[in-house]
């Protein structure tokens, strides 16, 4: 059984924003309920008042506009799983979206709830942190954007104002010189939190050879820059800026890339869970982040 | 506490019933009669709770009752009787896909979504596609092979 509480359904975007407002009693949104439900049923969470933002016109849709993509919060993961958009311009998303809990889970979870939601283990924020997005968040006050890098303070801790609701992820579309991709480690195929997720974008110019031993060159792309995004090993979603900048303009060498999967581990404060140990998920870290890159550069040196 | 006159069309028929908000789709639909609609977990780990909203398979666990408001669900025991039988219903008990049946009805609603999608669905496809359903009991090998003859059928 759920606890009791008092469910709001407004109608429009206008009247949400006006409940918020109102400040006291404090209002909760509900999107799909896959988090916060279970949350509910579990007793760790009892809002006395939830307001339904699933039904809002007003949050969803995806679209391209001023070089940027702009997904509407209430987007739901099956609906970017089948989004030419998002297909052609958010590669790196669409994997974390095939690998989401479950179908059925799917056709119900939002993005924004995922990332209104909080955990630092949220599949869509490593893919969303490398495309660098943004969020916006509207209030009866006005609307404002958020680089996403900044929305998250702590465990399940967001600059979300009781006042706001996150209505949108916007990020420029892609260079047609990057690639990207995502990867997840955990402990079921389907169906499972993340023990460690990453997710990495290169820009690059130009493939040259470097020696790789006393007799062979391998080809190499030069690295313009990287973004790193790791997920699961702190308190939040975070990019791991000190690996990137070692990248920055160097050649993606074998060497180059381990080294960065290093000072990428070294990015982490992971914790032991029921999931995993903290010293295991700081090793899985580097192993990710070396396959996420060498990966890209097999596929787009042979492709 | 709040009542909402909930407007639910089910398989077909449609009940108006007034219900607080903590209520649950699965609830609702289980004190409505229909049994067919399993309660694993309540939690949206198991999938034995899925029915068809709008089409779409979902936890109806994870489903307030006022969020399907004038909505259309489809159970499993919609999708065909003892005199007619839907071809997957049918599959499922041929191949031994059934053993204690508390998965089934959650199992054949999301192989009908599947099914609806894309009618030759590759093993992989099927997999992936019941991957928020448990069943303890068969191993899930004639599972996979019910929708593969069902889908085969069509």
């Amino acid at each position: 059984m759920l606890p009791e509480f008092e469910l709001l359904m407004p109608l429009t975007l206008p009247e949400a924003l006006d409940w918020l407002a109102a400040g006291a009693p404090a209002v909760t949104p509900l999107a799909g309920g896959t988090s916060l439900l279970v949350d509910m049923r579990g007793g760790s969470s009892r809002p006395g008042v939830l307001m339904d933002v699933a039904g809002l016109d007003e949050l969803h849709g995806i679209r391209q506009e001023d070089g940027h993509v702009v997904v509407g919060s209430g987007v739901t993961i099956a609906e970017l799983l089948d989004d030419p958009l998002i297909a052609q311009y958010a590669s790196v998303l669409r994997q974390a979206a095939t690998s989401f809990a479950n179908p059925l889970v799917r056709n119900r979870a939002t993005l924004g709830g995922n990332l209104a939601y909080g955990s630092p283990a949220a599949d869509t924020a490593p893919p969303l942190l490398v495309l660098g997005a943004e969020v916006e968040l509207a209030s009866q006050a006005g609307t404002r954007r958020v680089p996403l890098e900044d929305f998250w303070v702590g465990v399940r801790q967001t600059i979300r104002r009781p006042d706001e609701l996150l209505t949108s992820i916007r990020w420029p579309v892609p260079s047609p010189d990057s690639a990207s991709a995502f990867c997840k480690l955990a402990l079921r195929k389907a169906d499972a939190i993340s023990v460690v997720n990453a997710a990495v974008m290169v820009e690059y110019f130009e493939t040259r050879f470097f020696p790789e031993n006393l007799v062979s060159f391998a080809p190499a792309p030069m690295c313009r820059h990287v973004r790193i995004a790791l997920g699961a090993v702190a308190p939040r979603p975070l990019r791991a800026r000190a690996a990137e900048d070692i990248l920055r303009n160097r050649p993606l060498t074998p060497a180059a890339i381990a080294e960065a999967a290093r000072l990428a581990a070294d990015a982490t404060s992971c914790i032991d869970d029921v999931r995993g140990s903290a010293g295991y998920r700081r090793r899985v870290t580097e192993v990710l982040v070396r396959r996420l890159l060498s990966d890209i550069i097999r596929n787009q040196v042979f492709s | 506490m709040q009542l909402k006159l909930v407007t639910l069309n089910v398989n077909g028929r449609k009940h108006y019933v007034a219900l607080p908000p903590n209520v649950t789709l699965l609830q609702a639909l289980r004190d409505l009669g229909y049994t067919d609609v399993k309660n694993g977990c309540e939690k949206g780990d198991c999938g034995a709770c899925a029915v068809l909203l709008n089409g779409q398979a979902v936890n109806s666990c994870l489903v307030l009752a006022w969020q399907a408001d004038q909505s259309e669900i489809v159970t499993n025991a919609g999708l065909g009787t003892m005199d007619h039988p839907h071809p997957l219903q049918e599959a499922f008990a041929d191949t031994g896909a059934v053993q204690c049946g508390y998965c089934t009805p959650g199992m054949i609603v999301a192989a009908r979504a599947l099914l609806d999608r894309n009618p030759h669905p590759s093993e992989d496809e099927i997999r992936a596609a019941i991957s928020g359903n448990l069943c303890r009991c068969t191993g899930y090998g004639q599972i996979i092979k019910a929708v593969q003859m069902a889908a085969d059928e069509k």
